[in-house]
């Protein structure tokens, strides 16, 4: 198994922990990954994107060009990474942010209004979480388990009021996930 | 110890203190920053010495202060920076000072940009400062071997007196993989690894009377003791290139076709289209020198198996390590190059295309 | 028979090599004894320029090491902190510390390093033959200032106590002169405070002491001591600029 995301935002939509969460929980739970986020100024404002590679297999090049799944969380980024997706790939688009969406019809689409939901359940800073749960129900490239376990660690330490909104976030994800 | 997800700059940084290493001076520099970052939070966590220095040309001096009192001391910065370190790496070579140089290269020349490049390999293998010295270059291809270089590089700079340089690259600092430190160095231990220099080294006189005059010093103004002290130098440097070359060999066969010599981050790269074309029926094998100086040479020689009719030579940036190939290969063989430049990383795909014009 | 004066342990027995009347020999001297007399042979370190004292670390008897040009205060930086044990001290020319090493010597002292540094300044650079430091007096001849510094062009000369003493960090700084007998018992006085407080890591220290360069300015000895009288003296006044030992700020 070799699965190649992307993901992609604007800066601070926390696109590169979407791909440090589901790195994280793949290599608690067995695999070879890694997690190359783009880096510069061009992640003020611009778009921000991480590439993360999960394989049971050492992984040579972490330079993802053909992806199997691309998270877009706005436009500009659907159009950049979008027609680079692999064909029968996986495409998880933020509607509310990507108006145009992609034409291609070679590709699973998962379109959801995810700042809305993001925003229903308490906070857009959820947003990545949410992100998490479509990622992991759609193609179960790691257990629910394990990314509630390193999410617990995490807030633990830093904010442990926001957990239980952050777990939220993740089930609902999951669900639309599940239901595509 | 299990694995921990971590970046290139953080891993090196953490595995450099495992190491012993308890001194570090360095100035801010996009990609590294997050290494010395972590050294700030770390170092006093450890009683260790933390300065972010006004420049790197005083930081690289803080280094040859370090290591000339004997301790495990560690600098980097990226690639104009490591420019400005060279003055400074010259006097460590002469002054024969132990110090490990992390530099996380980036494209140039000049100011360049901050995407990942390999174009330092001159500047690192071939002098990059003054006279007639080598340093010891380690390239490292993964996360998990950058930081097991921190220690490596640590242990061969005291081995031989002489300063290390680890060439790492934008893409290696900032990207996250697991990582399974070594165990961390005992405080009596990295004490014991400082007493184990104090014959030579800048320290206490403690049996009293004039014990020593030890001198930290590369100026020899009598050509005849400087000649006598380069000479020295170079028997040194020959017992380096007969003990510590490194270098790992991917696929290396019989059948290969194509042979490919690509280090670091370009490594990656080529090892993906390898597999790709293995998948595919052919063969295609790859030396990825690991020591970039003392140089693989025989390494890429033996691996010219009686199929290979083409060596391919990849690099991040306009053919630096070419020369060093073609001396390797001797003319037995034709010698390609292809690589990118301007801190953009060539795809797997694109590798594979290059390749596949060979068959 | 008793002895009353002699060679200080500090130093040893290599000849100094400076040009006649020159006062590195004088400066080495004072230092040497400082170190003596607080009992710190065993645990000092000089750290020896690039200029005519290039060679300082053949003259001190104690662990040296030979900085690059400016760089001194750095080298220092870094053996203190690696051996906090050792007592350091750097020993800089005008060219060294006030042009090529200004950033180094400047944030060693900002960051309140516990080093001293002793600070020669003649208005010149000595080893190289003679040419414009950023200590040469307006209108001064040097062999790269031919017809005079000229200050529109070439800037005035840096004062650099009066620069350090803007500083928070240091603790203490002293300008004196090694211009007659009487200037160099009141120098031996400040190079003395500068290691006791080393020793007792009150935090940095700087001394400038005014020399002469009689070779590179043409003139003999004793000329050179009245010229510096009367033209260095005026300008780098000395003075104590702070000793917080004293509680003068």
């Amino acid at each position: 198994m070799k699965k190649e995301m992307i993901c992609a935002g604007f800066g601070g939509q926390g696109v590169l922990t979407i791909g440090k969460f589901i790195a994280q929980a793949a290599m608690q739970e067995g695999k070879e990954v890694s997690w190359l986020p783009s880096y510069g100024p061009e992640m003020r404002g611009g778009t921000a994107n991480v590439s993360v590679v999960v394989s049971d297999t050492t992984i040579a090049s972490p330079i993802v060009s053909q992806a199997d799944i691309l998270v877009a969380l706005n436009q500009p980024s659907l159009d950049k990474f979008g027609p680079n997706v692999r064909p029968g790939g996986l495409i998880i688009i933020n509607t509310d942010m990507c108006p145009h969406g992609i034409k291609r019809e070679d590709v699973v689409k998962i379109n959801a209004p995810m700042s809305e939901i993001a925003k229903e359940l308490g906070s857009l800073r959820v947003l990545n979480m949410l992100a998490i749960g479509v990622i992991i129900g759609t193609t179960g490239m790691v257990s629910y388990e394990t990314i509630e376990e390193d999410l617990e660690s995490f807030l633990q330490a830093k904010n442990p009021d926001l957990l239980e909104q952050n777990i939220a976030a993740v089930k609902r994800g999951i669900m639309i996930g599940n239901s595509k | 110890m299990s694995k921990v997800l971590m970046k290139g700059n953080e891993a090196v940084a953490e595995a450099a203190i495992r190491a012993g290493c308890r001194l570090y001076f360095a100035y801010p520099i996009t990609p590294q920053s997050e290494l010395i970052e972590y050294m700030a939070k770390m170092m006093p966590k450890v009683g260790g010495t933390f300065i972010q220095a006004e420049s790197e040309v005083a930081a690289i001096n803080m280094v040859y202060g370090a290591a000339g009192a004997g301790k495990r001391v560690m600098t980097s910065s990226s690639s104009p920076g490591i420019s400005l370190k060279m003055e400074g790496i010259s006097y460590c070579a002469g002054a024969q000072l132990p110090a490990v140089i992390v530099n996380v290269q980036r494209g140039g020349p000049g100011l360049g940009d901050i995407q990942p490049a390999q174009a330092d390999y001159f500047q690192a293998t071939k002098g990059g400062g003054h006279g007639d010295y080598r340093l010891i270059v380690l390239a490292p291809s993964t996360v998990q071997e950058f930081a097991d270089m921190a220690a490596d590089a640590l242990d061969l700079a005291y081995k031989y007196r002489n300063p290390v340089m680890i060439l790492s690259d934008g893409m290696l600092g900032q990207m996250m993989e697991p990582v399974e430190f070594r165990p961390a160095k005992t405080e009596e231990e990295v004490q014991e690894l400082a007493k184990q220099h104090e014959n030579w080294c800048i320290c206490p006189n403690e049996d009293g009377v004039n014990r020593h005059h030890h001198e930290i010093n590369s100026l020899e103004i009598d050509p005849l003791v400087l000649e006598k002290h380069v000479n020295n130098l170079f028997v040194k440097y020959a017992e380096i290139e007969q003990h510590e070359v490194r270098c790992e060999e991917y696929n290396i066969n019989g059948d290969n076709e194509i042979l490919c010599v690509a280090f670091g981050t370009a490594s990656r790269i080529v090892k993906s289209a390898i597999n790709d074309l293995k998948t595919e029926g052919k063969s295609v094998g790859l030396i990825r020198p690991i020591t970039l100086w003392p140089y693989p040479y025989e390494c890429v020689a033996r691996a010219l198996h009686k199929n290979v009719r083409q060596v391919y030579v990849f690099e991040l940036n306009k053919g630096q390590m070419l020369d060093d190939v073609k001396i390797a290969v001797a003319g037995r063989c034709d010698v390609k190059f292809w690589g990118k430049v301007g801190g953009i990383i060539f795809t797997p795909g694109e590798i594979k295309e290059k390749l596949l014009e060979c068959f | 028979m008793e002895t009353i004066a002699s060679r200080p342990l500090s130093l040893t027995k290599t000849p100094f090599h400076y040009c006649p009347g020159c006062l590195h020999g004088v400066a080495h001297r004072l230092i040497a004894e400082a170190v003596d007399e607080n009992g710190l042979r065993n645990v000092m370190t000089g750290i020896a320029p690039v200029g005519c004292s290039v060679f300082a670390y053949k003259f001190f008897d104690f662990d040296m090491a030979e900085a690059a040009h400016g760089r001194a205060p750095a080298v220092a930086t870094g053996i203190k902190r690696a051996r906090p044990e050792m007592h350091v001290f750097t020993y800089q020319g005008d060219g060294d510390l006030a042009a090529i090493g200004t950033a180094e010597i400047i944030h060693a002292a900002n960051r309140g390093e516990h080093i001293s540094v002793f600070f020669v300044n003649n208005a010149i650079y000595g080893m190289t033959g003679g040419q414009m430091a950023p200590t040469t007096l307006p209108e001064m001849k040097t062999t790269t200032s031919p017809y005079g510094r000229k200050v529109d062009d070439m800037g005035h000369p840096i004062r650099m106590c009066e620069l350090m003493a803007t500083l928070v960090a240091p603790y203490y700084i002293e300008r004196v002169s090694l211009l007659s007998p009487a200037d160099i018992i009141k120098a031996k006085k400040a190079v003395a405070k500068a290691i006791k407080y080393n020793k007792e890591e009150r935090g940095f220290t700087f001394v400038e002491i005014i020399s002469t360069c009689p070779t590179n300015w043409g003139i003999d000895p004793i000329k050179a001591r009245d010229w510096a009288k009367d033209n260095m003296l005026p300008f780098f006044k000395p003075n104590c600029f702070r000793d917080r030992g004293e509680g003068v700020e």
